[in-house]
């Protein structure tokens, strides 16, 4: 599909054994033969595909810029179904930045974020679930986010939902044949067959459906909000979490007036952290402002990290705080371990708690697993397809509706041919997920994800 | 060579006088051509071959469809109707399918009378031996005896006649059905013109004697109470005159075929025609179902003026000793007498996606193919296409578009769509399943989907389309009515509620809410209704499915929405798809042979994966842009 030979440093960037920068399209081989000559004196382009050569990335002016193998794949057997080189160079920042200038000079146009994997979509090599999971792979912060997302592009979700529609399509051909040879005594196509396959299929998509929301706290990051009263070390917690001195912290109570916002990865996990300030009452007009917007976040914050001073006893200004985080999924952190502890976990009855000293930057592992089970990561099991998008939410939301009222329908006894319907209804949207069904809104998905037609 | 002379010139010629040549010619004649039919024996026009009945399930429903559009089918079943039952009662009105035995030997001869009657239709008893067009396009049909005739178009609807071959155990000759000779040279005057031959086989068991069979032991099966027929147009619902019987192999049944499958020539590999599926013979059923202690089979009669019964569900292609032998471990038919045996039927056909759905064959303008031809099983599945390929042969006589009638429209859509979009690896026979629109193509409903287009074409009389506008306008009348009539809970009305096992009512309850409840009907509530007016029992059923089912009919309409959209996503006709990149090569040849009308015809044509449609989707909106 594509009409124009483009190339990107394909390998991630930073110190490394090699690096690879892979050029695909029309004149993939003809633009490599440009900046590569292979020491055998044999051009790429007399190479068939899976054919390697061992040569030199050549500048302009004849000089060679590094010793490179150049791997050929002939269309359509290559990742982007299109002709591919790949150039393996040694690692480096500054030579693959070289070596890709140079293909870049030699007719190359700079790939686009994605660009291989649309490429490949769009020529068919994978299907619309996978080339998502790809995007969102390359676009994965954190460990964990790039675990699913690995999961994902490998096929977990397609197996996940084959297993669902495989459940749907037994239903649907039980009721198929219940209905087509009515004078047949059959086995296996009984109302009662058709109530358990539902009730399984169910189940399945509840879970992919509770899933999402774990999902998208790993792949998102978990917006967090640190909240307490004043110089209870929130900024402290916050720069040991970001490993720098994003907050300005100083004695003075009261420092931080605005909200500062990091993204940071705290073992596998990443949050959206959000220092706020220290939640008390306030004459100061500037101040207050502040408050009020750090409680509008409590609302809205996926986690509460709420700091208390673990030297000092509970104030009204603390127990004002822990009633508003109440209902709300908060962490309870008992800061300043370092000094004597006047507070501990049963003065906070009823809360998931953590002692550290943000100081000494003592504990910080304890609020990981700590957010974890707040969060319940834990429960998201090793083989858990996780979906990826809202799109492929919203289509096991049609299924699990769909399901809900055939089994309400079976259930008050509506006849099986309406039933079908809604068993026919979750199929489509299942099959439109992984793609196999091609709708109006998989097209839609594919124009704004992959802007074609430039 | 035998000296040839000139016959006649007609518009439309066709070949065979089976259920699809019948709809065929009637149709093309009834559209003002001058039409010839051609059967190789003029006593075997509308014969049943197979199974002395009409319809079933989806069946059933194409019989409506043929009679919404002006077909005979279901006026010549309800005619000659010797027993009436409307299946899947308790299953839902999307897939009640009426199925009706028939006298064999009154339905052929009420069909020949008919094309003997239609004015511009000629029947002649001949066997075409050769096909070939001339330069200005016009059709050469000469028969065995030297006959040349001429026609604009030509309908192949040649059954089981092609090259057909009959197997009973070791033995095995070319034959027609029934003991006709086959039509033997045909098939090499098609090879000449391109078209791809293959084999198919199909089968038909035993006729045996009424005397023989002990009734008394074997489960009864009646007719319905109230019957109802196929036609729009029949006003007196059929009679009940016999009744149907069942029994059941054993397990000394299963061991003897067993013992003897080397014997059928199915399984010794003599057969190369593939056999249907969805009607295996008893051997197949065996073989596949092993665990399976018994199988039901149907004794059902021939006719009234005949003792042949005819053993549904049995047929084999097992030596005739073999067979007797097997029959007789029935319980019942310990002593039975067999007057027909049963056999195997392999006969030439065409891949029909080798055709457009106007039934068309590529590369052949002016030649149409239907039923068996086409690939199909069943008199149904093969009236329907005779109507569509008659329909269509008139209409390029007079210079007009074909028709096509879309999936959404009706089942004899699906199945041509299925047909010429799909092909078949094995005879093809209608079923609900089929269709992802079941619960909007009813059987109730025929005449709302298609009698506007048989009126439009011209084969829907005046008179016909006028009662069925006066029964679309009480059935809106009446929706309108109950939807807007409430009743009040009155002691009477909740105790009959309690009854059905329903919730009583406390307020005034909406009429058509309580239709909507499964325990309900329609019917049930004409006591608590004294307004009601009086209403045909067809419009009734309209009434009470439309009322019950809305949410769901409303919701299928949705999906049919979706899929629309890339039905709607037309194909053009020069397109070069070697040209498009980013297709898989399988996908190309496939669309090369299939040459799709539009998108949503592509995305189902078996090898176009999704990503080839997404492929597709993006090179046609490149192409708009550009």
């Amino acid at each position: 599909m594509s009409e124009n030979t483009v190339a990107a440093i394909s390998s991630p960037m930073g110190e490394g054994g090699i690096g690879v920068i892979r050029i695909s399209g029309e004149d993939a081989i003809s633009v490599a033969d440009k900046c590569f000559k292979a020491v055998s004196g044999k051009p790429l382009c007399s190479l068939g595909g899976y054919r390697a050569a061992f040569g030199n990335i050549v500048l302009s002016d004849g000089t060679s810029l590094d010793e490179a193998v150049a791997l050929v794949f002939r269309a359509p057997k290559s990742y982007t179904g299109e002709d591919v080189v790949e150039l393996s160079v040694h690692g480096g920042t500054e030579i693959l930045r070289q070596a890709l200038r140079r293909v870049l000079e030699c007719g190359a146009m700079p790939a686009g974020a994605g660009e291989f994997t649309k490429r490949a979509f769009l020529n068919g090599k994978m299907p619309l679930s996978k080339a998502e999971s790809v995007m969102s792979l390359i676009s994965a912060r954190g460990n964990e986010a790039l675990k699913i997302s690995r999961k994902a592009a490998g096929g977990s979700i397609d197996r996940a939902v084959n297993e669902i529609t495989d459940l749907l399509k037994l239903t649907a051909a039980g009721i198929a044949t219940y209905s087509d040879y009515p004078d047949e005594e059959l086995e296996g196509a009984k109302i009662s067959d058709f109530e358990k396959g539902l009730l399984k299929a169910e189940e399945k998509l509840n879970t992919l459906i509770k899933n999402y929301d774990t999902g998208k706290l790993i792949r998102e990051g978990i917006n967090c909000v640190i909240a307490g009263k004043p110089n209870v070390g929130k900024s402290t917690l916050m720069n040991l979490l970001c490993g720098s001195d994003r907050s300005i912290v100083t004695a003075v109570p009261g420092t931080t007036r605005d909200i500062i916002e990091n993204s940071v990865n705290l073992g596998d996990i990443t949050l959206n952290l959000s220092d706020t300030a220290g939640i008390h009452a306030t004459d100061d007009v500037v101040e207050a402002e502040g408050v009020s917007r750090a409680k509008e976040l409590l609302d809205t914050a996926a986690v509460i990290l709420a700091v208390f001073d673990g030297s000092a006893p509970l104030d009204a200004d603390d127990r004002s705080l822990l009633e508003d985080i109440r209902t709300k999924r908060a962490i309870v952190i008992i800061n300043k371990t370092d000094l004597e502890q006047r507070l501990s976990p049963k003065d906070f009855c009823g809360f998931e708690c953590v002692m550290l000293s943000a100081k000494e930057g003592k504990g910080a592992d304890n609020l990981q697993s700590a957010i974890k089970r707040v969060c319940q990561m834990d429960s998201l099991s090793e083989n858990d397809a996780v979906l990826i998008n809202e799109r492929q939410l919203s289509c096991v939301k049609e299924a699990q509706k769909y399901i809900e009222e055939a089994r309400t329908a079976l259930f008050s006894g509506v006849t099986v041919d309406a039933v079908g319907v809604c068993v026919d209804g979750a199929l489509e949207s299942l099959l439109t997920l992984t793609g196999e069904r091609v709708t109006n809104a998989v097209c839609d998905e594919i124009f704004k994800h992959f802007c074609v037609g430039k | 060579m035998i000296p040839k002379y000139k016959a006649e010139s007609y518009d439309v010629a066709v070949i065979g006088g089976g259920h699809a040549g019948i709809e065929a010619a009637l149709s093309s004649a009834r559209l003002g051509c001058s039409t010839v039919m051609f059967s190789i024996s003029l006593d075997f026009i509308g014969n049943m071959p197979c199974n002395p009945s009409i319809g079933g399930t989806a069946k059933g429903h194409l019989v409506r469809e043929l009679d919404a559009l002006g077909g005979e089918m279901g006026k010549a079943a309800d005619k000659t109707s010797l027993q009436s039952r409307m299946l899947n009662r308790g299953k839902g009105p999307a897939v009640y399918s009426l199925r009706a035995q028939i006298d064999r030997r009154a339905y052929s001869g009420y069909m020949k009378q008919t094309v003997e009657k239609q004015s511009g239709l000629d029947v002649k008893q001949a066997e075409i031996t050769e096909l070939i067009k001339d330069d200005t396009g016009l059709w050469h049909l000469t028969t065995r005896l030297g006959a040349e005739y001429t026609a604009k178009c030509v309908i192949l609807a040649t059954g089981t006649f092609l090259a057909g071959k009959v197997y009973i155990g070791e033995v095995n000759y070319e034959s027609g059905p029934d003991g006709m000779f086959p039509a033997k040279y045909l098939s090499d005057s098609l090879k000449k013109l391109g078209l791809p031959l293959r084999r198919f086989k199909t089968g038909t068991p035993a006729r045996v004697a009424r005397d023989s069979i002990d009734f008394s032991v074997l489960e009864l099966q009646e007719g319905d109470k109230i019957t109802e027929p196929f036609s729009f147009s029949t006003t007196t619902p059929p009679e009940n005159k016999v009744v149907c019987h069942i029994a059941y192999t054993n397990d000394e049944t299963k061991k003897i075929i067993l013992e003897n499958l080397h014997r059928s020539p199915l399984y010794s590999g003599v057969i190369e025609g593939v056999g249907p599926r969805y009607c295996p013979s008893i051997e197949d059923k065996i073989v596949r179902f092993a665990d399976k202690r018994r199988h039901q089979l149907f004794i059902e009669p021939c006719g009234e003026e005949t003792d042949e019964m005819y053993l549904q569900g049995m047929s084999s292609s097992l030596p005739e000793e073999v067979q007797i032998k097997f029959y007789r471990t029935i319980k019942g038919l310990e002593n039975v007498k067999v007057m027909r045996n049963a056999y195997a039927i392999e006969y030439d056909c065409i891949d029909p996606i080798n055709m457009d759905a106007s039934l068309e064959i590529h590369n052949n303008p002016g030649l149409f193919g239907a039923g068996q031809f086409n690939g199909s099983s069943g008199y149904e599945e093969a009236a329907a296409q005779g109507l569509v390929a008659g329909i269509n042969a008139a209409r390029k006589v007079k210079g007009l578009a074909p028709l096509i009638l879309s999936r959404a429209s009706s089942y004899i859509g699906t199945l041509i769509d299925d047909l010429v979009t799909k092909g078949c690896m094995d005879p093809y026979r209608m079923m609900t399943s089929r269709s992802e629109y079941r619960l909007v193509l009813r059987q109730d409903n025929a005449d709302e989907r298609l009698m506007p287009i048989g009126y439009e074409i011209g084969l829907v009389d005046h008179d016909t389309y006028s009662a069925f506008l006066l029964r679309k306008e009480q059935k809106e009348k009446e929706i309108a009515r109950v939807t807007a009539t409430y009743l009040s809970p009155t002691e009477e009305l909740n105790a009959f509620l309690v009854s059905r096992g329903t919730a009583p009512v406390s307020t005034g309850a909406c009429l058509a809410d309580l239709i909507k409840r499964p325990q309900l009907s329609y019917d049930d509530l004409a006591p608590f209704d004294k307004a009601r007016p009086e209403l045909s029992y067809l419009v009734r059923q309209k009434v009470e499915t439309e009322i019950k089912y809305d949410g769901y009919i409303k919701r299928q309409l949705m999906q049919v929405d979706k899929m629309l959209h890339l039905e709607n996503r037309k194909l053009p006709e020069n397109i070069d798809y070697d040209k498009i990149k980013g297709l898989r090569l399988e996908a190309i040849e496939k669309l090369k042979r299939v040459l799709p009308k539009s998108v949503g015809q592509a995305s189902r044509i078996s090898g176009v994966s999704p990503a080839d449609i997404s492929v597709l989707l993006i090179y046609l909106s490149k192409e708009g842009k550009s």
